[in-house]
């Protein structure tokens, strides 16, 4: 059996309001195998960002880990000393942000800032770093990288600038590529490029991913298992296909008969969308029940 | 015969852009709509589709009147809504309002609801308190909110709530027509349901007609009744809900759709079934615009005509 890639196990979260420490995440557990794509969903504040920083070791004040622990390749996150974590972080670990042009550097150009990823972690020279900084976004199917590498993120479209954040994240050819709403903020066509090119270069290079999002047909196209959160806790879990067939906690149905479904209204006429309000009487016992399917496979199907 | 309730002719809105150049060198004309031309019809909602860019708000903009148009005419019941001989803006606001997609950004942070809904009833002159207290509580209940709400402010409230009050305060002049710009997209998966819901009932209840502008394929086959696909400011197909989403003829209204990603469809893993029936160009013709490539907002678009398919189904063909 493999050893999973990521292992997070029963990781609480909170945070300090004067003495207290009001609970944000309860106890979360899912492990990620090596080249699998694993997708959290979730309404604002479920707590799936605040999972991915905490993979990320960047919680800033008031928020602390007050238990559970985060294995990476065996080895646990949350002891690691500063240092040992700033290697890591960029290098077998990356991530994609939600908002390109708040992610870059306005200053500098975007060759630069990719380049600053192989001078950082491979302790290239600034010259040879540059040209794999082209080659990088040649990689991501950035047109005329050669020109491309030369302007300021204000530059480009936001199309392209999500293809330079995830020139920048693969640059190192990290174990574990975190996407945190990648394409929420893009266009529908543009989306659909972006996903297809995340998708297509972690499975040539093996890369796990885990991504996060709040729209169910991103999840769905992208990932091989699932897991639901509400309120801070995951509530179900499985594989995606089996999760969109069957749900079986009443969160994870509430949320996908909110949907409007494309074709639904030419083959059934216009049916009235569940309300997840009407259907869960008490949200507060929603999280008393978890459904976590157990693992049939193993990694990325063939 | 009857005016129609709201009739947009021939459109066009142009933008100069001053080149930086000395004595106005370099000027150019950047050509955000050209030519629409649509009729809306009273308890009708017809969508507006397309990417950003493509002219779909610059056309609300100007039937709510913020927005003059370069060309071309809107009428309202047969009389116009620009130009010479226009209704001023408080006429104009009886009869077009707009739910906007952020109601946080569009809502007084200083001023109770209460506030906000009294003051459009007091610049049309009424000026009675109890009336205002009625009619708000009227239309407070009408989208779902208790009445001792009214006195809250809008950072007290969830975001669907917020929407609730931005849909109130937009209905409260009883306007006929509501233009929705993205009405839920800001909004949580969850939440997103309870909004749609309110909005086709209130459709049904008051008889209005909306006007909806949104890039989310999926809300639009729910709620409209007719549908136009607009790039780089024309309508390139325009037709019934059922024809454009079971046979869309212009290749960008099929790549548009195409791109919406549907879970039940990845369930089945690989590609989705092609379920589009293809549709039969009279001989020899094409569509305008290759899709795929970006288009040139400042030379005006080249020569082109809506060439109807289908019974009321349109779709721009190039002239050849």
């Amino acid at each position: 059996m493999t050893a999973p890639l990521l292992d997070i196990r029963d990781l609480i979260l909170g945070v300090a309001l004067g003495r207290s420490v009001r609970p944000l995440l309860k106890g979360i557990s899912f492990q990620i195998m090596p080249g699998e794509a694993y997708g959290l969903v979730g309404e604002s504040g479920s707590g799936k960002s605040l999972t991915s920083l905490a993979v990320m070791g960047l919680l800033k004040k008031p928020l602390a880990v007050s238990g559970g622990e985060i294995l990476f390749k065996g080895k646990n996150l949350l002891a690691l000393p500063q240092r040992e974590m700033r290697n890591l972080r960029g290098n077998r670990i990356a991530m994609i942000f939600q908002e390109p042009m708040t992610a870059l550097n306005p200053l500098s150009t975007i060759g630069r800032q990719i380049a600053e990823m192989f001078v950082l972690h491979q302790g290239k020279g600034w010259d040879e770093a540059g040209k794999l900084a082209v080659e990088a976004l040649a990689n991501v199917r950035v047109p005329n990288p050669d020109r491309r590498a030369r302007n300021y993120p204000h530059q480009m479209s936001g199309g392209l600038r999500q293809r330079v954040m995830i020139a920048m994240a693969l640059a190192c050819n990290p174990d574990l590529l975190i996407a945190d709403e990648p394409t929420t903020a893009l266009d529908v066509t543009v989306q659909a490029e972006v996903l297809r090119l995340i998708k297509e270069l972690c499975s040539e290079r093996g890369t796990a991913v885990l991504f996060i999002s709040h729209d169910l047909g991103v999840i769905a196209s992208t990932c091989q298992r699932v897991g639901v959160m509400y309120a801070g806790c995951l509530v179900e879990e499985n594989e995606t296909q089996a999760l969109f067939a069957d749900p079986k906690h009443e969160y994870t149905r509430g949320l996908l008969g909110a949907l409007p479904r494309l074709g639904s209204r030419s083959l059934h006429g216009r049916q009235r969308l569940v309300d997840i309000d009407s259907i869960i009487a008490d949200r507060s016992k929603l999280t008393e029940t978890r459904f976590i399917a157990p693992r049939g496979t193993e990694g990325r199907q063939p | 015969m009857t005016a129609p309730l709201l009739q947009v002719d021939n459109l066009h809105v142009h933008f100069p852009i001053s080149g930086g150049g000395l004595l106005g060198a370099g000027r150019r004309t950047l050509y955000a709509v050209n030519g629409i031309s649509f009729e809306l019809a009273k308890g009708e909602c017809l969508s507006i589709v397309g990417e950003s860019g493509c002219g779909k708000s610059t056309t609300a903009l100007s039937i709510l009147g913020l927005q003059a148009p370069s060309e071309g005419a809107i009428r309202y019941r047969g009389l116009p809504l620009s130009g010479p001989g226009a209704p001023g803006r408080m006429q104009r606001a009886r009869a077009v309002q707009m739910v906007f997609q952020d109601p946080y950004a569009s809502l007084n942070p200083r001023q109770s609801v209460k506030t906000s809904l009294a003051a459009p009833l007091r610049l049309h002159g009424i000026t009675a308190k109890s009336e205002i207290s009625d009619r708000i509580e009227v239309m407070l209940a009408n989208v779902g909110l208790t009445p001792e709400q009214a006195s809250r402010y809008p950072h007290e409230f969830s975001g669907g709530q917020r929407q609730r009050i931005g849909i109130a305060r937009a209905l409260i002049l009883e306007p006929e027509i509501v233009v929705l710009d993205e009405p839920v997209s800001a909004l949580d998966v969850s939440i997103r349901a309870q909004i749609i819901n309110l909005l086709l009932d209130l459709q049904e209840k008051l008889g209005l007609s909306y006007l909806m502008i949104s890039h989310d394929l999926s809300v639009v086959e729910h709620m409209s009744n007719r549908v136009l696909v607009m790039f780089a400011g024309q309508v390139v197909e325009e037709g019934p809900w059922q024809q454009i989403f079971t046979s869309p003829a212009h290749p960008y209204t099929r790549r548009l759709i195409a791109a919406i990603p549907d879970p039940y469809a990845a369930m089945n893993r690989g590609e989705r079934p092609e379920r589009f029936t293809d549709v039969a160009l009279p001989a020899g013709r094409d569509f305008l615009f290759e899709v795929g490539t970006a288009p040139d907002v400042f030379a005006a678009p080249a020569p082109s005509e809506l060439i109807e398919i289908a019974v009321d189904h349109r779709v721009r063909l190039a002239l050849t």
